[in-house]
Order: C-alpha cells, then structure tokens, then sequence
C-alpha cells in the first residue's frame, strides 16, 4: 500500500513536471511603448481630447466605467462592479467598487462620477465624449446651456449611481472610451488647465513627466484596485510617427513593442525571431472610396456595383499593400462576423451592368484624397486601369488632411478614398449611412434608403443581442449590394514585441487601445529590474 | 553704433506686427479648422461638439474681432491658448525654444568647427586631394536628405555600434544630441566649406597678399593675420545669417529623433490648424532671426574697422 501511494505521487510529480513550461506573470522592471500616430500628445485631460494619439497614453493614467474586453470584443465594467438594468432598457443601476483610489490617496465615489459626467456635458469643456453621454436623460440640456447638471443622475449612496436613460441604449458602449474617464473632482477644479499636463488619475499607473514631443513617463501605482496590477514598474511611452524611426529603435531594442507599418511589413514576417512575436488582427476601420451619390453617373447601382467588380482589391492588397490588409466585404469588419457577399473581381460582369445602366461609353469622376500610403491617391493610381477597361477616366486630386475633411463634409467632391471607422458598436458604425445622419456628420455619400434605415430602427429596438446583431449583418448585406462606395479594405493591425514581452493581445477596435497593465517583461530583458 | 543698434531693435516692431497680420490672415483662410481636426484624421468628432468647440474657441467670431483680440493679447505678451491642446502658448512654446536652440547651436558648431577650417585648408591646398575630397563632400553634404542621413546615422551607431541612443531627449544629454545635430548640421557644414573655400580663394589672389609675400613675411603668419581676419567676415556673416534660417528648419530631425523642438510643433499645428500655436512658433522663429542678424551686423561692425553705422 505505502509501495503504490509513493508510486502515484511519483507519477503525479512527474506530470506536473512534464505538464509543461506554463510561465507565471513576472513583477517588475520597465516597459517602452511608443505613440505611432504622428504628432505630439496634445493634454493628458481625456475630457478636453478626441484623438487615439493622446488616448492611448490616457487609459494608463485614467479609467472609466467600462473597459474595452479583447477576447469579448465588447465593452465589460471596470470601475463599475455589477451592473443592473431594468426591464425596460431605460434605468441602469451601477454599483462601483470601493476600493478604487485617485493617485492622490483619495477613495473614488459616485461623487466624482457624476461630477465627471457633468464636467463632459459642460459646453465649456467641449468635450469630444459629450456624443457618449449625451444619451443619459438630462444631458442634452446641459450640452445645450439649459441646465446645469445631468438630471437623469442619481446618486443611491456613495458607491451606487443610477442612471436614466433618453431612449433604451446599450450603455456600455457609452461609457467604455478612454474620452468619458472618471476625474477626481478635487485635483481638477484646483488645478484648472494645468490637469492636462500634470493629471492625477485612477489608472494603473500615475504620472511621473512628459518631455513634450518626446515622451511620456509613467510609474507604477502601488493603491491600483487591482492588486496584481500593473505588472511592470515603470512604463515609457516614446511620441515616434514615422515607422523607419520606429523600425530602427526596436531593432536596437530600445523599444518593446511597435507598431508595423506597411513598408516594415514584408521584412518583419522574413524575420525568423520577429515574425515569431507579432500579433495581427482586423482593426474596425473601413477604407473606402466614397461615391458622391448626387453626383449624376453615381446615382445608378449598376454603375457603382460595376465598379466594384472591376477592381481587382486582392491584388492591390497584396501588391501595393504588401498585404497589410484584410480584403472587405460590406462596412462591419471581420470582429462582428459579417454575412455581406463580396464582390469578385469580374472585369466581364462589370462590363455588362455598365452596358445595362447605359453607360457604355463611360464617363469621367475625380477623386480627392490625402497622400496616406494605405489609403490615399496611390491607391486610386492603382485601379485607374482597371477603371479604364470599363472607359471610366479618374482624374486625382492630391489633398491636405485638413482641406480634404472640409470639403467631405461640404459635400464638394465626386469621389474621395478615406478610412473611416466601422466599430466598436457596429450599430454606430452602420448608422453612419443611414437618412437621419447628415453627410455633414459622415454620411458623406449622402446615402438614403428606407430600407436600410427601418432595418437600424429595428436592430435599435431589438433588445436581444443575437437577434440585433443579425439585423444589423442584414443592413450591412443591403448596403454592399448597394455599393455607396468602393469597398476596399479593412486595417491589418500589426504588432510586433521583443522575446521578453508577454501578454500582447489582438485588440479588434484599436490596436494601440492594448491594455499595458496585462503585459509584463520576463528576465531577458535589458529593463528586467529598471525602476 | 548704440542709436544704430537701438534703431534697428525699434525696427523690430512694425516688423513684427506686419507679419502677423499676414500670418493671421493666411491662417484663417486655410480651409478646414481646428474642430475638424480635433479627432486626427482617424476619428470623426461628432458635429454637436464640433459646434460646441468652435464657439471655446471663438472661431464663430467675425475675422477682424479675432485679430483685435489677438493684437491685444500679443502688446501684453500672452500668445493666446491652443485650441487642441488647451494650455497657454507662452508655456507651450517656451519649453520648446530650449531643444531647437540646442540643437541649432550644435549643429551650427559643428558646421564651423568643421566646414571652416575643412573649407580654410582647402583653398590653402587647391588642387590636392584634400581639397577635391573635400569638395566632393561639400555637394554630397548639400544634397543628402536629412531623413536619409538620420536613419542611417541611426542604424549604424545605435543598431550596430550600440554607442548612441536612437531617439529621444533624454534631458538634453550629448549622447542624444549629437546624431540629430550632426544630421542637421552636416547640409552646413558643406555650405560653409565651400563659402569659405570661395572666400580664402579670392583673398589670395588679393594685392596685399602678394605685399605680405614680398615683404618676407612667413606663410603661417600670412594665413593668421591677413587671411583669416579678411575671410572671417565673409563666413562669418553667412553663419549668422545660416543660423536664424537654421532655427526653421529643424522639423524633419525633430520628428525623426522625437526631438521636443519647437519645428515639429509648429508642423503639427499647421496640420491641426491650432492657429494659436501656430502663430506663437512663428513669431518666436522670427524674433530669433531678427536677433540673430541684428547680432551678424553689429559684428560685422566691430570685426571690421572699415565698416561704420550711423
């Protein structure tokens, strides 16, 4: 009997040797990031920004209710620790969790949560995360200068909030975006302007310094509500635009991580240790070549749908792209699992709907767009000829940013290339086209059908979310057959960290919106213990 | 030569205020606002905040009530606040005067303290190896593109040599200043081997040269006193006159070394239209240059006897 007892836990040792190396999530030494999108950050107040640039750095420093969940690809509370909502859609009650602290020491409270939502709405803080909030009862009227806070909050006690809402929404994907974080009141009426360069938040990490131009320092926050996390000590997020600058300090291994850009691309996947460690995913973003449908030849579908089968995409994806893109097929990107049919390249079919539409001979658009890489005038030269096979001349013309998104939204333009976004809440996404959207608010091809606008109001209503959600692949089905523009691609993100790096996830609405508390450094690295 | 010099420092002022009104107005007729660009071209701001943002930043006033208010504002020194960004442009601005200076300045000394004597001793030697080499050098150094030169500069000493830091600041350090200065100051260094080259070149072929010659006088003395003192205000003035030109010119270092300058925030207000900070970054480029060639003149004066202000 004693024979067999040391038999089996011998046996049991020995599979828990041979079970396999499962490493355990390290604790310390420093973490270099970098900010790939061009630009300094502009304030570290998330309230008064609207660009990814300065939010990615934010969501270490602050958090909101909600947070963005990877492996979900949905919203999930975060601040919040159970929610509850009532029958009807419209009363959502919130119950926080009491050990969050402010970098200052102080406990969070449902106070400084209905302060931060009213500060939002405030028209003197013109905050980009007012069109979130804005659907919580009473918002509107703050927005608009009547009142002076958001009626349609109410405060249980000191760690329970309820929340009324205008219509029955899926509040989560309000409350989730780095823009609506939760402030500490105190820290921010004393400081005013000065936050946005100095802030104290509730994030995993506090402030330590931002060389402007160049970097941000952050240093762990020991009093983080979740007692394991951050995982590293110290995070350095460097402000690096261009991808060549990027390419080199990751190959001098001064940063762990880097987004790819599309010349990097080919190279990185030769690479037999860097192609090990990178991480793909199809980011919610939308390239397209908008149709101006009050532009004569646009109005008819046989056209558009003609050039859609012209263009070979695969190809220009491949070639030009160096496949840093995942071809399309409808707006909602691959996350939410679109049934759209996709449209082959059939320079034949093409030919014949422009026969049918009457337009045999062809006629002439111009298309603006700005000189991205990915999504710009180079990518119009390449379906030029394809276009011209079905006697389409495109002219281009070649635009600034700026000077390209005024006349967008004025509605200026034939035809312009752009990216625009298709997520996270795909209802969001596709209510872009519908009639109720102005182009002036990103319809830009100034898209009506009342079909396509009665499937939303439905996939609005509808509160069970596999019956929503099939709506809203139907609408998206109606407008690929539709073809308001040209669908050409959805983003490749890539991502590409050093050996020592783990934790790095696919982040389907952006891949910048990486949670770095998650991810920690093993021995290998050359900041394994730097503090 | 102190009324001369006051004079020219008043002159400063119509100066000044004629450029920004022209810059006021260049400004506000560029298509396209801040509100547009507030999300980045990647993310759309919903048209309500862009409504709510443009009466913040006072873009629904009338064109010519911006500009009193500016001009007000500018007579107290306060250069406004940025749209995007929130914060005053004096502090703005301010902590990116310093990096730019720095780095202008080393870039300057190594374009002296190299494309000086390089030019001197090849005027001295021409025809030699030394001077074709180093004029061959001269137009390549004038021709390669600093984005070029900086990746490669990059490459080699941070990748392969492991001896320099890539990017970054790092408080201003030499180990971070010298391949972005040495990229920036390389396209000088030629210009001024050759200004100087030219210079020394037509000095010696100078009357007096062939006097100092006659009259015994040792090479090395000739070379010291007559022409180097002759060629110095010719170079010296080009340097001058490099440098407040060189101030606006170190955004494609700036950006490719995340060096905090103020080049690359002046090119990434432009982009967002944050005409605040716009205004501010060319007003201090301009005042620096102004200073800089008030500096060049009064120099010039005190170098050579010949030259007199009234």
């Amino acid at each position: 009997m004693k024979r067999l007892c040391f038999l089996l836990a011998g046996l049991l040792v020995l599979a828990g040797v041979t079970a396999g190396p499962s490493l355990a999530a390290r604790a310390g030494g420093t973490l270099v990031s970098m900010a790939p999108y061009g630009g300094d950050i502009g304030t570290l107040d998330p309230h008064k920004t609207a660009r990814t640039q300065d939010a990615l750095v934010i969501k270490n420093i602050h958090r909101s209710i909600y947070k963005w969940n990877p492996a979900a690809n949905k919203p999930t509370p975060d601040l919040a620790e159970k929610v509850d909502v009532s029958k009807d859609g419209l009363v959502w009650t919130l119950h926080f969790r009491r050990n969050v602290k402010f970098h200052n020491g102080r406990t969070m409270t449902v106070d400084d949560v209905i302060w931060s939502l009213n500060r939002i709405m405030n028209p003197k803080t013109a905050a980009s995360g007012a069109r979130y909030i804005r659907v919580i009862k009473g918002a509107k009227a703050v927005e608009e200068g009547k009142a002076d806070h958001i009626s349609g909050l109410k405060k249980i006690d000191d760690y329970t909030l309820q929340i009324t809402l205008a219509e029955p929404v899926d509040l989560a994907y309000s409350l989730y975006d780095p823009n609506v974080a939760i402030l500490p009141r105190d820290v921010v009426e004393k400081m005013g302007d000065d936050f946005g360069t100095n802030p104290v938040g509730n994030g995993p990490y506090k402030f330590v310094k931002w060389v402007r131009g160049s970097e941000v320092v952050l240093q762990k926050f020991p009093d983080f509500y979740l007692k394991d996390r951050p995982y590293t000590d110290k995070l350095v997020i460097k402000i690096m635009g261009e991808g060549a600058a990027r390419d080199i300090a990751f190959r001098a291994k001064e940063l762990d991580m880097t987004i790819v850009g599309a010349a990097q691309y080919p190279q990185y996947q030769k690479d037999p240790v860097i192609s090990k460690h990178m991480v793909e995913v199809a980011e919610m973003y939308t390239r397209l070549m908008v149709f101006n449908l009050d532009y004569k030849p646009f109005q008819n579908k046989k056209v558009r749908q003609a050039i859609n089968y012209a263009i070979d995409s695969d190809l220009i994806i491949r070639k030009l792209l160096k496949g840093k893109a995942f071809p399309c097929k409808g707006f909602l990107p691959p996350a939410f699992k679109p049934t759209a049919k996709a449209y082959t390249y059939d320079p034949a079919k093409a030919k014949a709907l422009m026969k049918e539409a009457g337009y045999e001979k062809g006629f002439t658009f111009e298309c603006i767009g700005t000189a991205n890489k990915s999504w710009g005038v180079g990518v119009v030269e390449a379906i030029m000829p394809y276009l011209k096979k079905i006697n389409i001349t495109v002219k281009i013309q070649q635009m600034e940013g700026a000077a390209m998104a005024a006349r967008a939204k004025a509605g200026d333009f034939q035809a312009l290339i752009w990216s625009l976004d298709s997520g996270p809440d795909p209802l969001v996404a596709l209510m872009r086209w519908s009639s109720s959207n102005p182009r002036s608010s990103g319809n830009y091809a100034n898209y009506h059908n009342p079909a396509y606008d009665k499937l939303l109001t439905e996939a609005a209503r509808q509160r069970d979310p596999a019956k929503k959600m099939a709506l809203l692949r139907q609408a998206d089905a109606m407008l690929c057959d539709d073809a308001p523009v040209w669908f050409f691609n959805y983003n490749k993100a890539i991502m590409a960290y050093q050996p020592w790096v783990h934790g790095v996830q696919p982040v389907a609405v952006e891949m910048m919106y990486q949670d770095l508390m998650d991810i920690w450094i093993d021995d290998s690295s050359p900041r394994a213990n730097e503090k | 030569m102190l009324a001369y010099a006051l004079r020219r420092l008043l002159q400063f002022i119509p100066t000044i205020f004629v450029i920004t009104l022209i810059m006021f107005l260049l400004l506000n007729v560029l298509p396209g606002d801040a509100t547009l660009m507030a999300g980045g071209l990647r993310k759309e701001v919903d048209a309500k905040v862009m409504e709510t943002m443009r009466r913040q930043f006072g873009l629904d006033k009338p064109l010519y009530q911006r500009y009193l208010l500016y001009v007000k504002d500018l007579v107290t020194g306060d250069l406004g606040v940025s749209f995007l960004r929130r914060e005053k442009v004096n502090r703005l601005v301010g902590q990116r005067v310093w990096p730019t200076l720095k780095l202008a300045i080393m870039a300057m000394a190594i374009a002296v303290g190299v494309g000086i004597p390089l030019g001197f001793f090849s005027a001295l030697r021409q025809g030699s190896l030394l001077d074709t080499a180093s004029m061959v050098g001269a137009v390549s150094g004038v021709s390669i593109p600093q984005f070029w030169l900086g990746l490669l500069l990059m490459y080699f000493f941070s990748v392969v040599l492991r001896i320099l830091p890539t990017t970054g600041y790092g408080g201003g350090d030499l180990k971070h200043l010298l391949l972005p200065a040495v990229t920036l100051g390389v396209g000088y260094m030629a210009l001024l081997a050759r200004t100087t080259r030219a210079a020394v070149v037509e000095v010696l072929t100078a009357d007096y040269i062939r006097t100092a010659h006659a009259k015994g006088l040792s090479e090395l003395r000739i070379n010291r006193k007559h022409v180097l003192r002759n060629t110095m205000v010719l170079v010296l003035t080009t340097a001058g006159l490099q440098f407040g030109a060189l101030m606006g010119q170190t955004v494609i270092v700036e950006k490719l070394f995340s060096w905090p300058g103020i080049g690359s925030l002046l090119v990434d207000s432009i982009f967002q239209r944050d005409i605040p900070v716009t205004q501010g970054c060319i007003l201090v480029i301009i005042v620096v240059f102004l200073v800089v060639n008030l500096a060049v003149d009064l120099l010039y004066a005190a170098i050579d006897p010949r030259i007199e202000y009234k």
